[in-house]
């Protein structure tokens, strides 16, 4: 049994954020992590938009600081049973380990929407059809290249996947995919300048700082084309590369492209941590996500007293909006805290 | 002469009725088209005409169908449908026997026990009181259960009954009038005459003979009224399904079919459905999706009186589930599909800017996987591994450039764009001179099988593979996975295909689940509703979900892609469709991807 000030479940930017901030307010903090490495999906981020800054950076910045004294770090310790005594919280870790502290944190954040569900794309099926995330990691490697070892003429972006699709059950927006492939388009095109590029969108979403700028040069710069509409059906070619079907729905004509490589921009869905604890604390909401008492008033408290929520655990949030909203949370848990030794 | 102004009303009403039900029939059968005449003429005169009389007997009187539904309606039916019968069967018999002549007048055997008072001896009087007092007693107790039923339709195996409008709802209360006053009345002319027998005596006990002379005629003027009433009423309600019913059987015995075009056969089976609602227990929009008055006991209803409505014509899934249900046996199916034609100029050609052209000749088989396989492109790359592994060339008709096998067009009433596709696959499909079509589509198979008159032979992919592994040209490994196999619509209950993927299957640990075969469960995903919402579509699918999961298999197989896509959506079990089963399992090819043994599920959140 380990007993602490505050328990941090979710070791992702979110929960490492509020850690830190708990940290330094002076509390002991432990950080419950159910992967090897700390981090989360920053993990699979090669640079990060809107300004191409190295993720490695704010990774090593992120660890650094969790050198902290007062802090914890629990790798491969996955929360299974929450309990709760009068004013204290319990853990139960799926390597048998015990934690205790006052207050909890939920910072359990989100997953990749799993693309099989929508077969008629192909992912699985057909090799040169890849996540965003997949493509990430060649972004990282620095070489863009087709597994049939083709050279890569063309490539396109579909936004769109799992969000803002009835069909699958997701009618939300995930927010991030836009500026992603606007982002990964140029990274594409810096390392192949020769290929053309083509996004395929029902709605631009640019709602963010420097969102619309870089939108505006990728198209002045590096010519991405941007196309109106959703692809509905693909299919290999003789030499495996893809037959692409959709509409431009601007010019209302339908089209066939092939394709070298087709990226998927997979939507944001509660992660399967998010969806099992929120069920277990009776805290979900809408699409499994967690629910906070009060979107305007209260966003970081939960129906429970001393039980906060950080992060994308909540709802679709950029990387700046999860580490904010995790210093929010800190802010919160501290004033908690000290109403409780009054 | 035996008269008293009371049976006026019951003469008014049986002759009323007489001329009705002849100028009905005389409409209906002038709305047959030429070739349901033909078959009219043609067996008119044949041993059909006896079949059909024994069919009427069977299942206008006895109501079998209904009995094995469940035993208790199928008695309801019965001794109401069947103990009237008897009643005037013998009610005549004895009238005849009485007045040694068989013109007596017709209403004699009717109100017989208010005009036979005194004791004067006829042949066999005991036998024909007692047989009339029993028969009586059944219609009674039939009565008593349709009574029931009203409250507590569960009695009768049924969870709803009918809401029936007004004219059906004066006719019902006619109908049961009939019966206790017919028993009230001879029990007062048996207390004061001594002329009933067990029943009618036993109950005029409880007559004084002062009562009994004041209720006496009262009660003979109601019965003969309640006659009246429901003379009159029938033929505008619901129980002009005893005539129509009759007239039914005997059209198709006669070989009268449906077809896409609205004629009289349609008019008489509209007017055969007795609104029993035994198809609305059936449906899926009802039981899982909470769509009310879209039934078929509904849509009959709306379409007899000429108030059907858009909505109610198109919201169906098509699944046949009420068809199959249908004690009577009207072709609900196909009578929806008549009311959802367009009108159509006749000839004109819709896709003339879709340019097919070149076949492949030389090939034994032509694969069609269709426009829903395309969106299920597992299911496609399994059928190109099957024929590889069978070693059999092919030619992928709509690999590249393909149009529609025209189907979902036609559901939605679109008669003449849906040939005019037809017209162009054809083209392609006889050119090849090819032997065999295989689809991997259940909707493409009941469209090339109904709509094509194909030169070649037809197969689904399950009687393909089936084939393969009958022929030995393809071996599967047994494997220890648990599956559960979904009847689609289209290929059950519509194409009648129900074994061969069960024997295809056999490599498996294949459970039943408790909706099979003809009474299979729709995805919810049908393409023949385009007014049915996604949410409901969900409920419809999920719903179906809970029944073929209850067994828990590894594996949900099915063979059509719109009931893969649907399933999958469900998060709930990993779907394949049977080709990727096989595909999986197949002996002879070993690739990286078959080492895993249990089917591989998508991940998700419970």
């Amino acid at each position: 049994m380990t007993a602490v000030d505050v328990l941090v479940i979710g070791g992702g930017p979110a929960g490492l954020e509020s850690a830190y901030s708990l940290a330094n307010n002076g509390y002991d903090v432990a950080v419950l992590e159910k992967e090897k490495n700390i981090c989360g999906h920053l993990n699979q981020a090669h640079s990060l938009f809107p300004n191409f800054q190295n993720a490695s950076e704010v990774r090593s910045a992120m660890i650094d600081k969790m050198t902290h004294p007062k802090i914890s770090i629990h790798n491969d310790t996955e929360a299974i049973r929450i309990k709760r005594d009068i004013d204290k919280w319990g853990v139960e870790t799926g390597s048998g380990k015990e934690f205790m502290a006052p207050a909890l944190l939920l910072a359990t954040g989100f997953k990749s929407f799993d693309p099989k569900y929508k077969e008629e794309l192909g992912y699985g099926i057909y090799d040169n059809v890849i996540t965003t995330t997949q493509f990430e990691a060649m972004c990282q490697k620095g070489s863009i290249v087709s597994p049939h070892g083709q050279k890569v003429k063309r490539i396109a972006f579909l936004n769109c996947v799992g969000s803002r699709d009835e069909k699958v059950g997701n009618h939300y927006c995930s927010r991030v995919c836009c500026i992603n492939a606007v982002k990964q388009s140029i990274e594409a095109k810096k390392v192949l300048p020769e290929a053309d590029i083509y996004c395929f969108y029902m709605d631009i979403r640019m709602a963010g700082q420097f969102y619309e700028e870089l939108y505006r040069k990728s198209q002045e710069v590096y010519n991405v084309n941007y196309i109106r509409g959703r692809i509905s059906e693909v299919s290999p070619t003789i030499d495996k590369r893809l037959h692409v079907k959709c509409e431009d729905t601007l010019s209302q004509t339908p089209m066939k492209i092939t394709f070298d490589i087709l990226v998927l921009m997979t939507g944001i869905e509660a992660s399967l941590g998010t969806v099992a604890l929120g069920q277990q604390l009776n805290i979900s909401g809408e699409y499994n996500f967690a629910k906070s008492l009060s979107l305007h008033m209260a966003d970081n408290y939960s129906s429970h007293k001393g039980l906060f929520l950080a992060g994308t655990c909540k709802r679709p949030l950029t990387l700046p909006e999860a580490v904010a909203d995790a210093r929010s949370a800190a802010g919160e848990i501290k004033n908690y805290l000290k109403t409780l030794k009054q | 002469m035996k008269f008293h102004p009371f049976v006026i009303p019951f003469i008014a009403g049986v002759v009323f009725l007489l001329i009705l039900i002849v100028f009905r029939l005389k409409q209906w059968l002038k709305g047959l088209d030429r070739k349901q005449h033909f078959f009219v003429k043609q067996n008119f005169l044949s041993l059909k005409t006896l079949y059909a009389i024994v069919e009427v007997f069977r299942e206008s009187l006895l109501h079998f169908k209904i009995y094995r539904k469940n035993p208790v309606l199928g008695y309801m039916h019965m001794s109401l449908a069947f103990g009237w019968f008897m009643l005037i069967v013998f009610g005549k018999v004895k009238s005849v026997l009485y007045a040694g002549s068989f013109f007596e007048p017709m209403w004699l055997s009717i109100f017989f026990n208010f005009f036979v008072t005194s004791n004067e001896p006829y042949p066999y009087a005991a036998v024909m009181t007692f047989l009339m007092d029993f028969f009586l007693l059944i219609v009674l107790s039939g009565l008593l259960i349709a009574f029931v039923k009203r409250i507590y339709s569960r009695l009768v195996g049924m969870k709803k009954t009918t809401k029936h409008i007004l004219i059906d709802r004066i006719a019902l209360v006619a109908l049961w009038g009939i019966f206790p006053l017919r028993l009230f009345a001879e029990a007062s002319s048996s207390a004061l005459y001594e002329n009933g027998g067990f029943l009618t005596a036993g109950v005029a006990q409880m007559f004084s003979e002062n009562f009994a002379s004041i209720v006496e005629l009262p009660l003979w003027w109601a019965y003969s009224l309640s006659l009246s009433i429901f003379f009159f009423t029938l033929p505008f309600s619901r129980y002009m399904h005893i005539p129509a019913e009759v007239v039914m059987i005997f059209l198709k015995k006669w070989g009268v079919k449906t077809n896409e075009h609205h004629s009289g056969f349609t008019n008489i089976q509209l007017h055969a459905c007795a609104k029993c609602g035994i198809c609305i227990d059936a449906c899926q929009l009802d039981f899982a999706a909470s769509q009310k008055n879209v039934q078929s006991a509904y849509f009959i209803g709306d379409a007899r009186y000429n108030k059907l409505t858009e909505d109610v014509v198109n919201n169906c899934l098509m699944c046949g589930r009420c068809h199959e249900a249908c004690p009577v046996g009207i072709e609900l199916t196909m009578i929806r599909q008549q009311y959802r034609n367009k009108k159509e100029m006749p000839g004109k050609l819709y896709y003339n800017y879709v340019d097919l052209n070149g076949y492949h000749a030389n090939v034994d088989i032509i694969y069609y996987a269709g426009c829903m396989t395309h969106l299920t492109p597992g299911i496609i790359i399994s059928m190109k591994k099957i024929f590889q592994a069978a070693g059999m060339s092919y030619w992928f008709m709509d690999e590249e450039k393909g149009v529609c096998c025209g189907r979902p067009l036609r559901q939605q009433g679109f008669v003449q764009q849906a040939k005019d596709l037809v017209h162009k696959n054809l083209r392609m499909i006889h050119g090849a001179n090819a032997k065999l079509l295989v689809t991997s589509c259940p909707i493409c198979y009941v469209s090339f099988k109904e709509e094509y008159a194909l030169q070649i032979p037809l197969m689904h992919h399950t009687e393909f593979i089936e084939s393969l592994i009958d022929d030995k040209k393809i071996s599967l490994e047994s494997k220890a996975i648990t599956a559960v196999y979904h009847d689609p619509c289209e290929l059950g209950r519509n194409a009648q295909i129900y074994d061969a993927p069960r024997n295809v299957l056999k490599h498996l640990n294949l459970k039943t689940s408790k909706c099979e075969k003809n009474n299979g469960l729709c995805c919810g995903s049908s393409l023949s509703n385009a007014v049915l919402d996604l949410d409901h579509q969900i409920k419809v699918r999920d719903n179906a979900l809970n029944v073929l999961l209850e067994k828990n298999p590894d594996v949900l197989v099915t063979a059509c892609p719109m009931c893969k896509k649907a399933f999958t959506h469900g998060h709930k079990v990993a779907v394949m469709d049977i080709a990727e089963v096989v595909a999986k399992h197949l002996n002879e090819v070993k690739t990286k991807k078959q080492l895993s043994e249990k089917p591989e599920m998508i991940t998700f959140a419970k």
